[in-house]
Formats: structure tokens, C-alpha cells, sequence
């Protein structure tokens, strides 16, 4: 079967760097951090009181009191931008095309905020002081639920759940859901709000966050010696994909083609990664195959790059291994959560959505604090500044808890 | 103190997102106000909130007006 070819035609971003686009790619590209000492709580007396929060974000521009109240604000920030990717996109939703637009919209832990009020409000009350609204208000799926019931759209209506991978794999699996004729267009992203108490509490408590609460703006310091784990952050990122000729004819702005995703699995521990980076290699590898494309065409990796001891050296390695002297050579590879924190499943979406604008403006955005380079960790990370690149075709990693790799591609139309 | 009157109507504002002037006495919660199943469920537990007190389901179950809301929170407050 010749597959139908998939383009993006919407961006829509909710960060600690911005709540729009144009916004947060100018902080990126200028490279100004989001990271922050934590507003929304009081953080006195956890170990990590940093974060990277969204900051200005007015829920109520997306969806109406009644109805903001009855979903988390991980479903918020999903909502809001999943509805400015299809004001980018400039696409009317009618009833003869409702059943073939779809989305697959994913979180990585989903409902943290509103699990932790529903369990205030149990202790308190017992039983009958849980709302009628807990439940769906927390379920990962509601996210593409709520779109669909917000916008009318018909289509395929599912969820990815795979921690930090999250938002890749929605990408790649929504590209096929369209490759293989199921739905003309798809919402595909992550949305995560997880600087909560408990989030905080827990990611600390699992030693994957950064300490350096003296210091937030440099704590997220991807392949510098003196990394110390990585930082959490809030936001959505979503992309609206379309079928390219469904694209053509109605004359939509096309910012890319989603041309390659693989996946793989380390089988190695629940949040280490293997020690070879072998999982992440057979991720890119197998982006690359479904890409048709040899490793020495992609010019830019938005990298995971997440500044944890383990994993900067774990996908430098990996990267090393599958472009080889590519990599060496002209390859450019930063980690813009070097400035936003690692939004989770969100990290994704956001990310393809830097990589499609680094090929857009043909430049690479930087990895801040990167000051001194850890030992061999060598490649081009592009510290500091953005640098001006001549970029045809990005890859995007993303590599979550429980062994979970996936990786993309996105090429300029030809 | 505002009266049951206006402490009811507020919690049914903000809980339907309706506008003050619709929540009338004789206005039903779902066929007026736009509510459903578990909006109803909700606003039952709000109104358990501002007067302390616990509405048994079956009772709960025949409070669909504004009015009904209002004389049921009055009969509770007099025992």
C-alpha cells in the first residue's frame, strides 16, 4: 500500500517559556530559561522547591468556568493547545468532515492535582465528599475527550500513556492512524501539570530531580559535568497533523512532513536507562528505516537531554553509536529543556514543535548552561546561542520511565 | 448574614455557571439550568458545604427547583 503522506499544519504550546508559539520560541531561541522558584505551593521543607510552572495562562479564554471546573489543569493546558494548533492550522470543523478528524492526546501521569484534592476532601469527609466530577476530571484520556466534545470532532479519540515518551509516541501513532486512512486529521501531543505536592515530593524522592535550589535558572544543565538530575515542568504541546493532499486542497500553510517515528523498549529498568543506550540507538535506528533516510541526512536532534547523570551520557553515547561520524562531523544535537524543564509527557509535543521551527527559521536552538561539557560527552550541543544552520530534516528523542524509547522525524516538504 | 435565598442562588451561580437572573424560584436545575446527572450531584454536595448539614440521597433525589432547594435547607435549618 503506497501510504498517504502526513504534514503538520498547526503548533499550539503551553510552557514555562510561553503560552503561545511565537512566544515561547523566542525564549527559546534567545535562550532564556522558564525555571523558577515553585508559586502555585508553598515548598518549604521539600527537598526540590523549583520548578518550571506555566505562568499567565487564563484557562477561561479555552473553556467556560463550568466546565474548567470538572477538569484538571493538565486537561487545561491540553485543551488550549490543541485549540490554538487548529487556529494555526486555520481548519473549519463541519459535519461532513467531523468523522475524520481525530485526536491522540497523551499525559504522562494525568490528574495528579485533582487525585490529591479528591484524597484531601476523602480524609476530610470520607466517602460522599468525593465529586461526581473526580474521576473524569483525572483520566489521561479525558484530554482527547474533552477536545472532541469541545470542538465536535468525530474521529478516532484515544490516549498514549508512556511517561516521558508520551508525547512522541502520540505523534508517531496519530501519523499512522492518518498513513493508514483511519482520519484525514489528528490532534497528537502531551499535556502535564505535575509540580504538585506530591509530583515534587515524588520525583524527588525517586532522585531524579536536580537539588540546586539555590540556583533554579541553572539547574537544568544537560551534559555539563556538574548536572544533578532533572527539573519538572508544567505545559502542553500539541500538533495538528494532516494528510497532505487533504492539506493541498484547502490550501493550508504546511510547516513540515512528519516522515519517520520509531520505538523500542530497553528491557532493562524501571528508570535507569541501558547502560549502552542500546534501547534509545534501535529508536533512532528505526525512525531512520520507516524514514528511508540514511543518518547522515538528519541535520538537527532536539535530544531528550534531560540533564540526569545517567541518561546525557546514555543518549550521547546512543547518538554516537548510530550517526557515528556524522555525529562527529555536522551533526547538531541541544536539549531545550535546558531552558523549560522536562514537561514529562508534554516533552514531546512541545519538542517536535521546536524542531519543526528550527527547520522553519533554520536555526539550531541552543542547550543554556551547558559550561563545561562532562567527559566525552563531545557532540555539537550548541551552547549557550542559537546558531544559524542550514536544517532539512530534525529528529526529536524522547526516552521514558520504564524503558520506553520513541523517536521522529519531520523533513521540509519536497 | 445573607439569606437561604441568596446563598442558595449564589452556590447554583457558580456551580451551573448560570447568570443570576435565571435561577428563579420555579427554575429546574436540568431542564432550566442546564445541568446534568452529576452537576445535580455536585450541587447537592456544595449546598451540604455552606450549611453544614447532610442531605441523605433519596432526599436529595426530589430537590430538582431552586424553590425546592431553598425550602429544603430552610426545613433542615428550623429542626
Amino acid at each position: 500500500m503506497a501510504a498517504r503522506r502526513v504534514v503538520v499544519t498547526g503548533l499550539g504550546i503551553i510552557s514555562p517559556v510561553g503560552n503561545t508559539v511565537a512566544e515561547a520560541w523566542q525564549n527559546i531561541c534567545a535562550g532564556r530559561t522558564g525555571i523558577r522558584t515553585i508559586e502555585r505551593f508553598d515548598p518549604a521543607g521539600y527537598p526540590v522547591r523549583f520548578g518550571g510552572e506555566v505562568r499567565g495562562f487564563d484557562v477561561g479564554c479555552y473553556l467556560a468556568a463550568k466546565e474548567a471546573r470538572k477538569a484538571d489543569p493538565f486537561i487545561h493546558y491540553g485543551i488550549a493547545a490543541a485549540v490554538d494548533a487548529l487556529r494555526d492550522a486555520e481548519l473549519e470543523i463541519t459535519d461532513d468532515n467531523a468523522g475524520r478528524i481525530g485526536a491522540c492526546l497523551g499525559s504522562g501521569i494525568g490528574g495528579l492535582f485533582s487525585i490529591e484534592n479528591a484524597q484531601q476532601a476523602f480524609f476530610k469527609g470520607g466517602p460522599r465528599k468525593i465529586s461526581p466530577f473526580y474521576v473524569p476530571s483525572a483520566i489521561i484520556n479525558m484530554l482527547s475527550g474533552n477536545l472532541a466534545i469541545l470542538l465536535g470532532i468525530k474521529g478516532p479519540n484515544f490516549a498514549i500513556v508512556s511517561a516521558c515518551a508520551t508525547g512522541t509516541h502520540t505523534i508517531g501513532q496519530a501519523g499512522r492512524v492518518i498513513a493508514y486512512g483511519d482520519a484525514d486529521v489528528m490532534f497528537a501531543g502531551g499535556a502535564e501539570f505535575a509540580t504538585t505536592p506530591t509530583g515534587l515530593g515524588g520525583f524527588a524522592a525517586a532522585r531524579a530531580l536536580s537539588m540546586r535550589n539555590e540556583d533554579p535558572a541553572h539547574a537544568s544543565r544537560p551534559w555539563d559535568r556538574d548536572r544533578d538530575g532533572f527539573v519538572l515542568g508544567d505545559g502542553a504541546g500539541v500538533l495538528m497533523l494532516e494528510e497532505l493532499e487533504h492539506a493541498k486542497r484547502r490550501g493550508a500553510r504546511i510547516h513540515a512532513e512528519l516522515v519517520g517515528f520509531g520505538m523500542s523498549a530497553d528491557a532493562y529498568h524501571m528508570t535507569l536507562p541501558s547502560q549502552d543506550g542500546e534501547g534509545a540507538q534501535r529508536a533512532m535506528v528505526n525512525a531512520l528505516r520507516d524514514a528511508r533516510l540514511n543518518c547522515n541526512e538528519i541535520d538537527y536532534i532536539n535530544a531528550h537531554g534531560t540533564s540526569t547523570p545517567a541518561g546525557d551520557r546514555v543518549e550521547c553515547d546512543a547518538i554516537k553509536s548510530v550517526f557515528g561520524d556524522h555525529a562527529a562531523e555536522k551533526l547538531a544535537v541541544s536539549s531545550t529543556k535546558s531552558m523549560t524543564g522536562h514537561l514529562l509527557g508534554a516533552a514531546g509535543g512541545v519538542e517536535a514543535i521546536f524542531s519543526i521551527l528550527a527547520l522553519r527559521d533554520q536555526l539550531a536552538p541552543p542547550t543554556i548552561n551547558l559550561d563545561h561539557p562532562d567527559d566525552d560527552l563531545d557532540l555539537n550541543f550548541v551552547p549557550h546561542k542559537a546558531r544559524e544552520l542550514s536544517i532539512d530534516v530534525v529528529l526529536s528523542n524522547s526516552f521514558g520511565f520504564g524503558g520506553t524509547n520513541a523517536s521522529v522525524i519531520f523533513r521540509r516538504l519536497v | 448574614m445573607s439569606s437561604v435565598e441568596e446563598r442558595v442562588g449564589k452556590i447554583i451561580v457558580e456551580q451551573l455557571g448560570v447568570k443570576e437572573e435565571e435561577v428563579t424560584p420555579e427554575a429546574s436545575f436540568v431542564d432550566d439550568l442546564g445541568a446534568d446527572s452529576l452537576d445535580t450531584v455536585e450541587l447537592v454536595m456544595a449546598l451540604e458545604e455552606e450549611f453544614e448539614c447532610e442531605i441523605p440521597d433519596e432526599e436529595a433525589e426530589r430537590i430538582t427547583t431552586v424553590q425546592q432547594a431553598i425550602d429544603y435547607i430552610n426545613q433542615h435549618l428550623e429542626q
